[in-house]
């Protein structure tokens, strides 16, 4: 459909280079000219959405690498470093983080849409296969992108999932030491990820060409499935799909901004803010949400080899798919039992992404037994059967033909709509029950001045939290990414740098070596960090029972608990995160003098009702009237525990304050310009209708 | 009929058409901001260039010695009679980038220069008690400058520069 053009440029200079590089009618025929179905609808858009996510990863990913250090001791800390001291590295680090899983949500509309409509059909099997291709692409992509901040899950993600090479036999023990550089996990394999994580978006780019190719080649498919055949069928490029895709592009947008400004970490693991510790594995380990159905059939196989096979078959298949589905009719609107068939299999694929997440226990894992085998069903028996039974509704004679019947006809409610209703609806009901079971455990939910849309840290609350922590948190605890500069920053404390200075000098710090190579101690000066109570993680251990106890910094954000369906489901829209914050201030009143009877507590440890096990090493560390408040304050445990945890909250996220107020600016503009959007691209259309 | 609906209304279909490619550009442009402004010195590099302490006891008379102050050389030296003659005699017009050696110490402090050793040609550090001018001599491309700093040969267009600093006592400066 692409190639030769006849465009010509007027400009001299450019008719110059035209003869020598005809590029200017390249880019004419492919972008500008090139004809497109009219009948596109806004699934269409995607292929847009993706492109510039993918400019997007690779722009903020190569800026995240001029600050981030791919070394094991130092790769938590860097990353930590972006976001509190680089100009924007907030911003930039969550474009990067929830830009990883916008980026799949796309593709996997985008992959949904082909198969809803037969897009990977002759002539497009080659095009369809180089998207499976930049789908595996994505995935190591992503999942080596997840390694590189060094935290807990990416410690143990990495772990499990280059284990996976280990099931098989002979080789496999190889294979997983040659991946990991070492005999574990290690800083070899951390710097060889992040080598390969800057590469593969390379590749992926190169892939993409070659599919952007082979689509200009077959042309695009359409919503009727039926070739264009005249003139009146399609539409020039520019402006009408340009224009269509930046309009689905800027309603993108806001999705991912609602990610980015109001809920960075909703997709990602509380567990990944504790640095990783080759030591201890977290008690659950999930990978990124996008890999979870695939996770989950790994799971329901109870073979290691087999599991492995069967998940990394699940991926493949795809790429059989052209073959796999004998249907001569491309578009599922004429083919009523495939279009239901579809449907069923979204459901038993989100299905599978929850399961996904479970623990794998009891019900669970029946359910994930028999989901993956109407996954690959699907594939394997039921697109084979469809195309020799199933009786289609005839086609329209061209696309201009469907584009007129579409303003008769009405969409009557399907059968699978009302079957994924119920079942979405039995899993509430579900949900509901373990939330209520689980309800005891939970730590109350408070009422934070931080949370929501406009939410600000009570600057009385922080100081007095700060009291708290040098009084009483700080015996034992450390806050080493907290400088003491850091309580004079806008949206924080809010000291001025005389209180700060003074503040700072208050703390011996360690300094060193002097002209005579010895170690000396100063007072504190802005610049300088609060210094730990142990100088190594042995003495902290040593001191404590055998539990050393965490630095606070990231506290607020490393700590969870498990909000369940479909609670999830709501946070996503009230914006509730504030999790760690109920989790810490419950701790810190949840003990209790008088255990309950039945609970066991092991001598140099604590009955607390919000710990899991209820047994914690930490002895209760606050009492009323412990410390004193100058501004009036009640000097409760219950003040006490809201204060600290509020001054902890900044302490996790100093920019927090800035990150909601730069949100509401981008919604506000992101708004407006949608709606520009929607009306030129109604005026530019209103042309071709 | 379309053709007829948007002669119309040129201007408010061109007005809608100006809005959104204005408002593009706009988005794009702000968008940009971050990008260029992650460049800076972050926040942990500025705070670590706050002014720092020199203890000048240790410097005698000839001597100099060279401290790192937001990761540049400064040259502390404690100047001879004889350098101090000079650089203060020197007449201004034999300089290139005329300079009265007064203006680059502080009064009373005479003995005391304090400059950047960064040479203002290409970057390279000179070398101290080097050159025809009792001065500093730069290896790489051969510029010369005096005891009071000041450049007197070679390819450098300017002066040494002289770093922000005060005496906090007698023996003591603050650089910043
Ligand atoms: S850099 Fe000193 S003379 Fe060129």
């Amino acid at each position: 459909m692409s190639g030769p053009s006849d465009y010509q440029p007027s400009h001299p200079v450019l008719k110059w280079i035209e003869r020598r590089l005809p590029i200017f009618g390249f880019v004419h025929g492919s972008f500008v000219a090139y004809p497109t179905p009219r009948n596109l609808n806004y699934w269409w858009t995607f292929g847009a959405i993706l492109s510039l996510m993918l400019g997007v990863q690779i722009l903020t990913g190569v800026i995240l690498a001029m600050h981030y250090t791919p070394e094991a001791t130092m790769a938590f800390h860097s990353v930590e470093a972006i976001v509190r001291d680089v100009n924007y590295g907030w911003l930039l680090r969550n474009m990067h983080a929830t830009g990883a899983s916008m980026f799949f949500f796309a593709v996997y509309v985008h992959m949904l849409r082909g198969l809803y409509y037969g897009s990977y059909k002759e002539p497009r099997e080659v095009l369809w296969i180089l998207g499976v291709i930049i789908y595996l692409l994505m995935m190591a992509t992503g999942f080596m992108g997840y390694v590189l901040p060094w935290g807990q899950m990416s410690f143990w993600g990495a772990t499990v999932i280059t284990n996976l090479f280990s099931a098989f036999p002979y080789i496999g023990d190889s294979i997983v030491t040659l991946l990991w550089g070492g005999y574990s996990v290690g800083n070899p394999t951390l710097n060889r990820f992040f080598s390969l994580h800057y590469l593969l978006p390379f590749l992926i780019a190169g892939v993409v060409v070659l599919h952007v190719w082979a689509l200009h080649v077959a042309g695009q498919n359409n919503p009727a499935g039926v070739e264009p055949k005249t003139e009146k069928d399609t539409v020039a490029f520019t402006p009408y799909a340009t224009i269509k895709d930046m309009f689905g592009v800027s309603c993108f947008l806001l999705l991912y901004a609602w990610f980015i400004f109001y809920m960075p970490n909703y997709l990602g693991d509380a567990d990944n803010y504790i640095p990783a510790n080759p030591a201890q594995t977290p008690p659950h380990i999930v990978p990124e949400w996008y890999y979870l159905p695939f996770y989950a059939i790994l799971r329901s196989i109870p073979n290691k080899l087999a599991g492995v096979i069967a998940m990394f078959s699940a991926i493949l298949v795809l790429a059989f798919l052209p073959w796999l589905d004998t249907s001569k009719v491309r578009s599922s609107k004429y083919r009523p039992l495939a279009k239901q068939f579809f449907w069923i299999f979204v459901v038993v694929a989100v299905l599978l992404g929850y399961l996904g997440a479970q623990p794998p226990e009891g019900i669970y894992v029946i359910a994930g037994r028999i989901l993956t085998v109407c996954y690959f069903a699907y594939f394997l028996v039921v697109l084979p059967l469809l195309g020799k039974i199933e009786r289609t509704k005839p086609l329209p004679n061209s696309i201009a033909d469907d584009v007129l019947a579409k303003t008769g006809s009405k969409a009557v409610p399907m059968v699978s709509t009302v079957l994924a209703l119920i079942v979405a609806g039995g899993l509430l009901v579900g949900g509901i029950d373990t939330a209520r079971a689980a309800e005891a455990d939970t730590p109350p939910a408070n009422k934070w001045s931080f949370a929501g849309p406009f939410g600000k840290f009570d600057r009385g609350s922080l100081q007095r939290g700060l009291k708290v922590y040098k009084e009483v948190c700080s015996n034992c605890h450390a806050l080493s990414y907290i400088a003491f500069r850091n309580l004079g920053d806008p949206g924080g404390p809010g000291y001025s740098t005389a209180q700060v200075a003074s503040l700072a000098s208050e703390y011996k710090i360690k300094d060193g070596p002097n002209d005579q190579g010895e170690m000396f101690e100063r007072p504190g000066r802005a610049a300088d960090y609060f210094p730990s109570p142990f100088p190594n993680e042995q003495a902290a251990r040593n001191a404590n029972g055998g539990a050393a106890p965490p630095d606070l910094s990231l506290i607020t954000k490393a700590r969870s608990y498990e909000r369940g369906f479909p609670w999830f489901i709501f946070d996503l829209f009230t914006q509730y995160q504030e999790q760690g914050p109920d989790y810490v201030a419950g701790i810190l009143q949840g003990f209790e003098d008088n255990p309950p009877a039945d609970a066991k507590v092991p001598s140099g440890s604590y009955y607390n009702k919000y710990f899991p096990g209820h047994a914690i090493k930490m002895p209760k560390p606050l009492s009323d009237g412990q410390v004193t408040f100058d501004d009036g304050a009640p000097t409760t445990v219950t003040q006490y525990a809201k204060d600290v945890t509020t001054f902890l909250m900044w302490a996790a996220e100093p920019h927090m304050e800035e990150r909601k107020r730069l949100g509401f600016q981008v919604f506000f503009f992101l708004i407006i310009f949608a709606g520009l959007m929607y009306f030129t691209k109604k005026k530019v259309w209103a042309d071709a209708h | 009929m379309t053709i007829a609906s948007s002669a119309d209304h040129p201007t408010r279909r061109d007005f809608l058409f100006v809005a959104t490619g204005a408002a593009a550009a706009v988005g794009g442009l702000a968008t940009l901001w971050p990008f260029v402004s992650q460049m800076n010195p972050d926040a942990s590099t500025i705070a670590a260039g706050a002014p720092i302490e020199v203890d000048l006891t240790p410097v005698a008379e000839g001597q100099d010695i060279k401290v790192f102050w937001r990761g540049k050389p400064i040259y502390i030296s404690h100047r001879t009679k004889k350098q101090i003659d000079e650089a203060q005699k020197t007449p201004l017009s034999d300089l290139k980038d005329p300079a009265t050696d007064e203006s680059r110490v502080k009064q009373g402090h005479e003995q005391w220069l304090v400059v950047i050793g960064i040479c203002t040609h290409l970057g390279c550090i000179p070398i101290a008690h080097e050159g025809n001018y009792d001065g500093f001599f730069c290896p790489c491309h051969g510029s010369q400058y005096d005891s009071s700093g000041r450049i007197r040969q070679g390819p450098a267009p300017a002066n040494l520069p002289v770093p922000p600093y005060q005496f906090v006592s007698d023996s003591k400066i603050q650089i910043g």
